[in-house]
């Protein structure tokens, strides 16, 4: 009998310091990431990361020129992503929910969502910037928009498919057209859910870098022309740590703190109207 | 087995119009309903006719088609794809099953409170105004005074009227079932379907409720299911009772809790139903 019981107690023990070993393990090294790229990244911060161009090796300069494009481009895909990938998952929540299409479509949503994100780089390579012969912002934000549209077409689903029918059925007893039904009641009981998925798409999309050197690739130069290549916070991180000049790399440093402090404000955000969600 | 069993019981289903009595205007009139959930058949040949600017009360044990049965009326089965009815059902003489029916305006002659309260994500205020405004343009003066006289109708507009911006989440249970049925009311309904409107109220609520639906008689033709039978008794003029799908007996409500003909409608008004 004491012995069944040490036996336990042993077991137990073994699974406990090895999930615990684990925790451990795999938080040490984010803290040490977190801590260097702090650290790194806080030496190089200043006022003039803001307000100047990116520099040829040796001198002095910032990170403005691809900070703005980094903007423009999320912003680009973000307004071309989130309204088709709300009509989508509406389609697929209200109109569609027992149509095959619907199957289909979420199928092939959530191969998308999961693909990695080097092949849309590629495919919009292939369809936009080889034809147009030239890299171009507009191409940069269009595969941005590729990545997008899957997360707020599933979050959009989810987020329609959880407003209870009871809902719905009330709204259309009362004589309301369908439109007005999804308008007015099933989005505002969805819309805190929504916009959390769009902000998680924003957060996915700003730490990109494959299919961005295949579509809007780098500029030294501040440009606004949507028709030409444009610097972006990734690029520029990729080509500046991969460099063998010092003050290249700090810039590196730097606007990937950027980025990480941007996106984690964004998940905080995100969790607020999480929460709000739950207690309205 | 259990069909074995109704079979035995139910001697004489009702076929046709079964009243001996002047029920006066017939405002909808049903032939031969079916309805099924699938394969399911949920209302199995239903004959019944309510009657203008009176009240039916519906009872019958848990699982009997009741529900169903109100679904019918108003088509908002017609959100599923896999359910479907068969039959004639009458509204002023004309077909409302039939395939070129305008839904949204039959809803709108056709009002309903569901069993489980659902307000909507809004306030209290805009649950009302915003069925009101479907039907009608409205100034602001004006829509505040329907909303008002809805949420009076209903009687919760005492518990609600300093803190008609709340969410309509907020409310009580029972508080969101009578803001249901004053959002209900205030659109103008012809028919009014009750799905146990009163299942989560107190007894002074459920009393202004029963008040409400005396005097909304005067107007509306009336269809609530109860499980309450001194309800069914208190405010309907008729009572229909069903079970399994069937309506077993569909009478005056005098009539049908004084000397019902069904042994199985005694029973179950004697709560000797087993
Ligand atoms: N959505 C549905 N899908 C399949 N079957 C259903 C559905 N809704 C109801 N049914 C079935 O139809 C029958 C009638 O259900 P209904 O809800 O009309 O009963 P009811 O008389 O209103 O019962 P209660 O008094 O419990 O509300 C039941 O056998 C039930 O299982
Ligand atoms: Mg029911």
């Amino acid at each position: 009998m004491m012995m069944l019981y040490a036996r336990r107690r042993f077991r137990n023990m073994t699974m406990l310091v090895l999930s615990v070993g684990a925790t451990l393990a795999g938080l040490g090294w984010l803290v040490l990431i977190l801590w260097t790229l702090v650290v790194e990244g806080m030496s190089g911060l200043s006022l003039k990361v803001f307000t100047e161009m990116t520099p040829p090796p040796g001198s002095d300069g910032g990170l403005l020129n691809p900070i703005v494009g980094s903007l423009i481009m999320t912003s680009l895909a973000v307004a071309v992503g989130t309204p088709i990938g709300i009509f989508a998952g509406t389609y697929m929540a209200e109109y569609g929910r027992y149509s095959p299409l619907t199957q289909v479509v979420r199928f092939i949503n959530d191969i998308l969502l999961s693909a990695p994100s080097i092949i849309v780089g590629l495919f919009i390579y292939e369809v936009m910037v080889a034809p147009m012969g030239h890299f171009s912002a507009y191409a940069g934000a269009v595969a941005l928009a590729v990545i997008v549209i899957p997360v707020v077409v599933r979050t959009t689903e989810d987020m329609l498919l959880l407003v209870p029918k009871e809902l719905r059925e009330a709204a259309t007893a009362l004589g309301m057209p369908r439109l007005y039904v999804i308008r007015r009641v099933s989005y505002r009981a969805a819309k805190a859910g929504i916009l959390t998925g769009i902000l998680l798409a924003i957060a996915r999309i700003s730490g990109e870098t494959a299919p961005i050197l295949f579509t809007a690739l780098n500029n030294q130069f501040f440009s606004a022309d949507l028709n030409a290549p444009m610097a972006s916070l990734p690029a520029v991180i990729f080509q500046f740590a991969l460099s063998p000049y010092k003050d290249w790399q700090k810039l590196a440093w730097t606007g990937a703190l950027i980025i990480t402090l941007a996106v984690l404000a964004l998940s905080i955000i995100a969790r607020m109207l999480a929460a709000s969600r739950k207690t309205s | 087995m259990t069909f074995a069993i109704t079979r035995m019981m139910a001697p004489v289903p009702v076929v046709g119009n079964p009243l001996p009595i002047g029920g006066g205007a017939e405002k909808i009139t049903i032939r031969k309903l079916n309805f099924y959930y699938g394969d399911h058949c949920a209302l199995k040949d239903i004959n019944v006719s309510l009657y203008a600017k009176k009240v039916m009360a519906f009872i019958g044990p848990s699982g009997c088609g009741k529900s169903t049965f109100l679904r019918v009326l108003n088509r908002i089965y017609d959100l599923y794809p896999n359910q479907r009815a068969e039959g004639e059902v009458l509204l002023d003489g004309k077909n409302i099953l039939a395939a070129d029916q305008d839904l949204n305006l039959l809803r709108a002659r056709v009002g309903m409170v569901f069993q489980k309260p659902t307000p909507f994500p809004m306030t209290i205020y805009e649950n009302i105004a915003f069925g009101v405004r479907l039907y009608e343009r409205l100034s602001k003066s004006e829509l505040d005074g329907q909303v008002e006289q809805a949420l009076r109708r209903a009687a919760i507009w005492e518990e609600v009227k300093d803190k008609l911006n709340a969410n309509g989440l907020s409310l009580s249970g029972g508080q969101q079932q009578r803001l249901c049925i004053a959002r209900t009311i205030a659109v103008k309904p012809e028919v009014i379907l009750l799905d146990e409107p009163c299942s989560a109220l107190d007894p002074i609520a459920t009393a202004k409720i029963e008040e409400l639906i005396d005097e909304l008689k005067n107007d509306y033709t009336i269809v609530i299911v109860t499980h309450n039978m001194q309800q069914a008794a208190r405010v309907s003029d008729f009572t229909a009772f069903m079970y399994l799908g069937e309506m077993i007996e569909f009478n005056t409500t005098t009539f049908i809790f004084t000397n019902p003909e069904n042994r199985r409608t005694q029973d179950y008004i004697t709560g000797r139903f087993g």
